[in-house]
């Protein structure tokens, strides 16, 4: 099984007229994704590479019987896109869009576990989600993903989730679902969702959880793991070597005065049994080991 | 971006917070004139980004036109924890009968807003929260719902701030929360937030965050972005627009990602090198932007040897090999380059490289013999 999304998850695209909407739609479609609307306001009834375009996403719904979209919109059209998804009986909404401000996407989650308590939100920027074989919303490569299991993986990094799929994949470990939910202060979908997740869902043995610098997720996943995962856990944390103060990259990853280290995240999930790993190809290692053990 | 406290008073002056009267001052003669104006005792205030130049000797009383002339002076070029003052400001002095603090940032793990007030400002918040936790009175607030004056209300009864100061108090922090919200700030910080003998609160400083994602709706935000940095690196990547940050090791960095980039700097580190930058070419890695980084990162003296680190996504490897052919014929690199290219069309850009692979153009197949390789290098 897969987390989120499966085969049978039919795929709305807000924003398919874009340029980036066009290329990763049309990418996830030819993956064997059920892409099945674009949905951009006054460009409804034409099509995108014969995927049929709409004026809303109530009208793509109604018509298709979608049940996610796949956002891709500029930042400042973002939060109405979100909402209007909810509104339009969308449950799972990945957003890749990036540079959305902080307080835009405070009011936009709190809105939607308000009005929409159902609806699951994956982003925004991030690379989206990969179930190999099955199902792929955002920006990854499929093949770089490997089909059949048994190993989950939540990334908080965009090239680092390649990274950790490329990992795997060498060494021939298969996939069930690779989540990665983005690198912004606040995301929809936390670790302990995919956590969560992945515990429950039979076909996965084992997770892998990438993690950078800034917040506290690692560290409310630590304590999540502790208590409730029976699965192996194994992490990597980037950002060891990162000064306090400066954003590395992403809005959320900075270190603020002693908050947010890799040192404490790290200590945080070895506390709670997980594996943690020095880097990319160490943590890929153990969990090919995990994986044979089983 | 981090205001300096006279960008952040003038910022919370446009959402009706009061603050001193005062004005900026980027030399003795202007430090005069602007006294002059307000009126005497002033306070000279170095403006660095920077916390403890009170202790640094960079703010000064000044009672008359000779010590503003002599504080002014000492004061500028003055070098605080690696800043140097470049710029004064200079404000009405103010008689203090009470120091508060008040501040609104994001609660991240709640995704809610935190507000913090305390009866006991004027020293470093972080102490009060660990000496004395139950002197700050925190507040969540919901962003949809926002902060209203009956809200504000009790929060200052519950923090305990005098009676006098109380309903001011409640009226200046809905208007901060404005300016956290509609101002679009990380952190808008009042330390101390003052109450004055005959009664009057304001603001005796300003920390301020803007949050550079709402750039594109704050077009008033250009007059801040002055003297953003000191490093002469970090100022010709931004000219060139790349996401850079200065380090000070002998590695220079390119990477795809700024998670990539930062775990190839925590890579180099436990191979016993150090790395010289951070710096993340995102999803661009056409040969413009190689130029611009290589060039970028072979203009620090103290590189001795570059590493690219490429994981191909939406960037196609092909395309980055062919950006860092051309961006060596354009500009000359004494470094040695490793590079290390793996995912989208990793293949067809290894072979586009073969031919022109050399002792200071080197390929490895993995990050970690990529690292190794570079740090042999850089250290030798």
């Amino acid at each position: 099984m897969s987390i989120f999304v499966d085969e049978n998850t039919k795929v709305i695209v807000q924003g398919l007229t874009g340029g980036q909407g066009r290329f990763h739609g049309l990418r996830n479609r030819d993956y064997g994704t059920k892409i099945v609307a674009g949905v951009t306001p006054g460009k409804g009834g034409s099509d995108v590479d014969g995927v049929p375009v709409f004026n809303s996403v109530v009208e793509a719904v109604a018509a298709t019987g979608a049940t996610a979209s796949f956002i891709s919109v500029p930042p400042k059209f973002a939060s109405a896109a979100i909402l209007e998804a909810a509104a339009g009986a969308i449950t799972f909404i990945v957003c890749i869009t990036e540079g959305i401000p902080a307080h835009d996407e405070a009011v936009t989650f709190n809105r939607l576990v308000e009005e929409f308590p159902g609806v699951r939100l994956l982003g925004p920027n991030c690379p989206g989600i990969i179930s190999p074989g099955k199902c792929n919303i955002g920006i990854t490569s499929g093949d770089i993903a490997l089909a059949g299991g048994p190993v989950g993986i939540v990334s908080r990094s965009g090239t680092l989730t390649y990274q950790a799929l490329h990992e795997l994949t060498q060494q021939g470990v298969g996939q069930t679902t690779c989540v990665g939910i983005g690198g912004d202060p606040v995301p929809g979908t936390n670790f302990v969702d995919c956590l969560a997740a992945f515990e429950a869902d039979p076909e996965t043995k084992a997770v892998m959880m990438i993690g950078e610098i800034g917040g506290s997720e690692e560290e409310r996943a630590a304590e999540w793991i502790k208590h409730n995962m029976t699965k192996p856990v194994v992490s990597y944390i980037a950002g060891v070597t990162a000064p306090a103060g400066r954003k590395m990259g992403h809005a959320g990853a900075i270190i603020s005065g002693s908050k947010g280290t890799a040192q404490a995240k790290m200590d945080a999930l070895a506390g709670a049994g997980v594996y943690v790993c020095l880097n990319p190809t160490e943590a890929g290692q153990k969990m090919v080991e995990i994986v044979k053990a089983l | 971006m981090d205001l300096f406290e006279y960008q952040g008073k003038q910022y919370f002056a446009r959402f009706g917070i009061a603050v001193s009267p005062g004005d900026v001052a980027d030399t003795v003669d202007e430090a005069v004139a602007v006294a002059e104006r307000i009126g005497y005792p002033v306070v000279v205030k170095a403006q660095v980004k920077v916390g403890g130049r009170g202790k640094a000797g960079g703010v000064k009383l000044a009672a008359n036109v000779d010590e503003v002339r002599t504080h002014a002076g000492n004061i500028l070029g003055l070098d605080i924890k690696g800043h140097v003052v470049r710029r004064l400001w200079i404000e009405r002095s103010s008689d203090i009968a009470k120091e508060y603090y008040a501040s609104f940032t994001l609660d991240r793990p709640n995704k809610t807003h935190l507000g913090m007030l305390s009866a006991q400002g004027g020293v470093e918040i972080e102490v009060v929260a660990e000496e004395n936790p139950d002197a700050i009175a925190f507040l969540s607030i919901d962003p949809v719902r926002g902060l209203d004056l009956a809200t504000a209300r009790r929060w200052v009864n519950e923090a305990e701030l005098d009676e006098a100061a109380r309903e001011q108090t409640a009226e200046l922090l809905v208007k901060l929360y404005d300016c956290y919200t509609t101002g679009d700030c990380d952190l808008a910080e009042i330390n101390p937030l003052i109450l004055t003998p005959d009664n009057k609160v304001h603001a005796l400083d300003a920390k301020v965050t803007l949050d550079d994602n709402a750039s594109f709706r704050h077009p008033e935000w250009e007059e801040f972005r002055v003297n953003e940095t000191e490093d002469p690196r970090e100022i010709m990547a931004k000219e060139k627009g790349l996401n850079y940050i200065g380090l000070d090791g002998t590695v220079g960095i390119i990477a795809n990602g700024a998670g990539l980039a930062m775990s190839t700097l925590d890579v180099v580190n436990q191979v016993g090198g150090t790395a010289a930058n951070f710096l993340d070419i995102g999803g661009g890695a056409n040969a413009d932007v190689m130029a611009a980084a290589l060039e970028v990162i072979s203009a620090d003296p103290k590189v001795k040897a570059i590493f690219v680190n490429i994981f191909g996504g939406i960037t196609r490897v092909d395309e980055v090999a062919k950006g860092v052919i051309e961006a060596l014929s354009r500009v000359s690199i004494s470094s040695p380059i490793v590079l290390r290219l793996d995912g989208t069309n990793a293949v067809e850009g290894r072979a586009i490289l073969a031919p022109h692979l050399n002792a200071a153009l080197i390929t490895e197949p993995t990050m970690l013999d990529a690292a190794r390789r570079v740090v042999a290098l850089a250290n030798a």
